[in-house]
């Protein structure tokens, strides 16, 4: 399934998909699409899972694995959910200024 | 009936897609919020790929359960607990901090795999690609964690640089931890545990080496680096793992971050060059200059007058900058311009692309102030209104509103977009001393005929003229 051409292939067309995706950003956005993008590179979370399901009783590999999604997860769900504390205050704004308007 | 593997194919098809989708709607303000719901649905997906797939595959014992339910639990809980407690202050530090543990997450799936064989693959032995993908994993994991944590620990104040690590001297100590990364490298692929281990201490001394000389106004861009880095740690351990998505996710967030990187240094008019090497130049400058930075024709005044001069004004625009963020004084802040407000005094707030202790942080901290987005005004917006403004009150900004940058081609600063604020009538700075900015330039601004210093902190500052205004009875006024 995994070969490493292809794999190289992925890296570089998931680079070039990084580039374009962020064109132009407002600053307002700068801090929460950092700690948004923050959180979606826990995703060597699913590395860690993998890590321990193919431990086969490594007691080590176990405990390290299981580090590892620890840290990452700490990674992902503070990162989603501190992203979404700060977007919640925008939208909250701006659905206030609209109702004021209308 | 379709087997688990084609089952994890599409899962991990779908979620690219939906991540893709979330990092391209978290650059506008009215998808944000769903995007970043988005992005975390595809990862709740994916990991459910990997667990579906393995329970077809070869199973998971009861044992990897206990392990797993261990290990996200705790991590789950701890990062929802961090998430929901820390003050909207401390983003930067909170970023740095999630950044590091991912970055870590990285460290241990390579020195795992690196250590010991996994179910499935034969023996030690590893292929040059293997070895090469566990040497960068490692590397560049290890950069990230040390590095996060030492921006964490210098945002929040634990640690200041010393001073040896401004001087030219750390140039070559980074360059002897990179030489022995190299040594480890070469002895991590000729096999040796040895290897392994020089290569963990020697990468994380280097991310320590290469953050602690930046401070100041940098950090933000380091922090959004290492964030490009922690991408770059994932597909590393991607292709560890030989997992696509894990490349793609990685790759992605690693080109991101290193755009949004460069957007910042933009606002900032300062390289990326400049930022991770020249760390120390804006105290060198201020050192050597010191004798033509000397201020002459410095008007100061006290909050009485002020509150004064703002009750006649029609139109008040505020320029906040990282000292308000500092001392925290957003919510006072609010308060003074609700007064302002209350007396028919027209206020809005003018926003540098960089203001704050992160770009787009002023945004977020004046948001939680409750101060409404519409009176927000990016710079290009507010800038041809300074004219028929009556009263800037500058707190706590320095650099983004010195007009050297517009008028003195030998200054440093040329060319970075500045706030026009000396086109107002009046201009009040709310600022400590008569330190200089982070740039280590003197701001013409402040000897300016109609420029006054109110000295003190901002938010002691903002209290007083608070209580002035109240006494002048302004809010009663309309």
């Amino acid at each position: 399934m995994f070969s490493f051409s292809e794999a190289l292939w992925v890296l570089l067309l998931g680079s070039l998909l990084g580039l374009e995706l962020i064109g132009k950003v407002p600053p307002t956005l700068h801090t929460p699409l950092m700690s948004g993008a923050n959180a979606i590179s826990g995703i060597t979370m699913l590395a860690a899972l993998t890590l321990i399901i193919k431990a086969g009783g490594n007691n080590y590999l176990l405990l390290m694995g299981s580090l590892a999604l620890g840290f990452a997860l700490f990674n992902v769900i503070g990162g989603f959910l501190v992203t979404d504390r700060m977007l919640a205050m925008f939208s909250r704004k701006t659905n206030r200024a609209r109702g004021k308007r209308s | 009936m379709i087997s688990a593997a084609t089952f994890k194919y599409f899962i991990e098809l779908f979620a690219v897609l939906l991540l893709a989708l979330g990092i391209k709607g978290l650059s506008k303000v009215s998808s944000a919020r769903k995007a970043n719901r988005l992005a975390s649905v595809a990862m709740a997906l994916a990991a459910v790929g990997v667990l579906v797939s393995s329970l077809g595959g070869g199973g998971i014992s009861p044992e990897s359960w206990v392990w797993i339910i261990i290990g996200s639990g705790v991590g789950g809980l701890l990062g929802a607990l961090t998430a929901q407690r820390v003050p909207m202050t401390a983003m930067p530090e909170t970023v740095a901090l999630f950044n590091g543990c991912g970055g870590m997450s990285s460290l241990l799936v390579a020195i795992g795999v690196a250590l010991f064989p996994l179910e499935g693959s034969d023996a030690l032995e590893k292929s040059f690609i293997e070895s090469i993908s566990i040497i960068i994993s490692v590397f560049v994991g290890a950069i990230t964690f040390s590095g996060s944590i030492v921006a964490m620990a210098k945002l929040q104040g634990w640690l200041s640089t010393p001073h040896w690590m401004q001087s030219k001297l750390r140039h070559g100590i980074n360059i002897v931890f990179v030489v022995m990364s190299l040594v480890a490298a070469f002895e991590l692929y000729r096999g040796g545990n040895t290897g392994l281990w020089l290569l963990v201490i020697s990468s994380a001394f280097l991310g320590i080496g290469v953050t602690m000389p930046i401070g100041g106004a940098d950090m933000p861009v380091v922090i959004s680096l290492l964030n490009s880095y922690s991408g770059v740690a994932a597909a590393a351990a991607g292709f560890v793992m030989k997992s696509q998505l894990l490349i793609v996710a990685g790759a992605m967030v690693g080109a991101a971050g290193l755009i949004l990187t460069q957007v910042m240094c933009k606002g900032m008019n300062r390289s990326l060059l400049s930022v991770l090497f020249g760390g120390a130049l804006g105290v060198a400058t201020s050192q050597e200059g010191n004798a033509s930075n000397e201020y002459v024709n410095i008007t100061s005044c006290t909050v009485e007058e002020c509150a004064l001069t703002m009750e006649a004004a029609e139109r008040v625009v505020v320029v906040p900058g990282y000292g308000l963020a500092v001392a925290q004084a957003q919510h006072t802040l609010r308060e003074v311009t609700r007064v302002l407000e209350a007396g028919g005094i027209e206020v809005s707030y003018a926003i540098h692309p960089v203001a704050g202790r992160m770009p787009g942080h002023m945004n977020v901290l004046l948001a939680e102030a409750d101060v409404p987005y519409d009176q927000l005004k990016e710079m290009d917006v507010i800038n041809p209104d300074f004219p028929a403004t009556d009263v800037v009150l500058v707190l706590g900004a320095n650099d983004v509103v010195n007009p050297q940058a517009k008028n003195d081609p030998t200054s440093p600063l040329y060319g970075m977009p500045v706030l026009d604020v000396q086109e107002a009538r009046t201009v009040f700075v709310v600022k400590r001393g008569m330190s200089a900015g982070y740039s280590g330039i003197k701001n013409d601004l402040f000897e300016l005929q109609n420029t006054s210093m109110v000295f003190g902190d901002a938010k002691k500052v903002l209290g007083d003229l608070l209580v002035e205004l109240k006494e002048l009875g302004v809010s009663g006024k309309g």
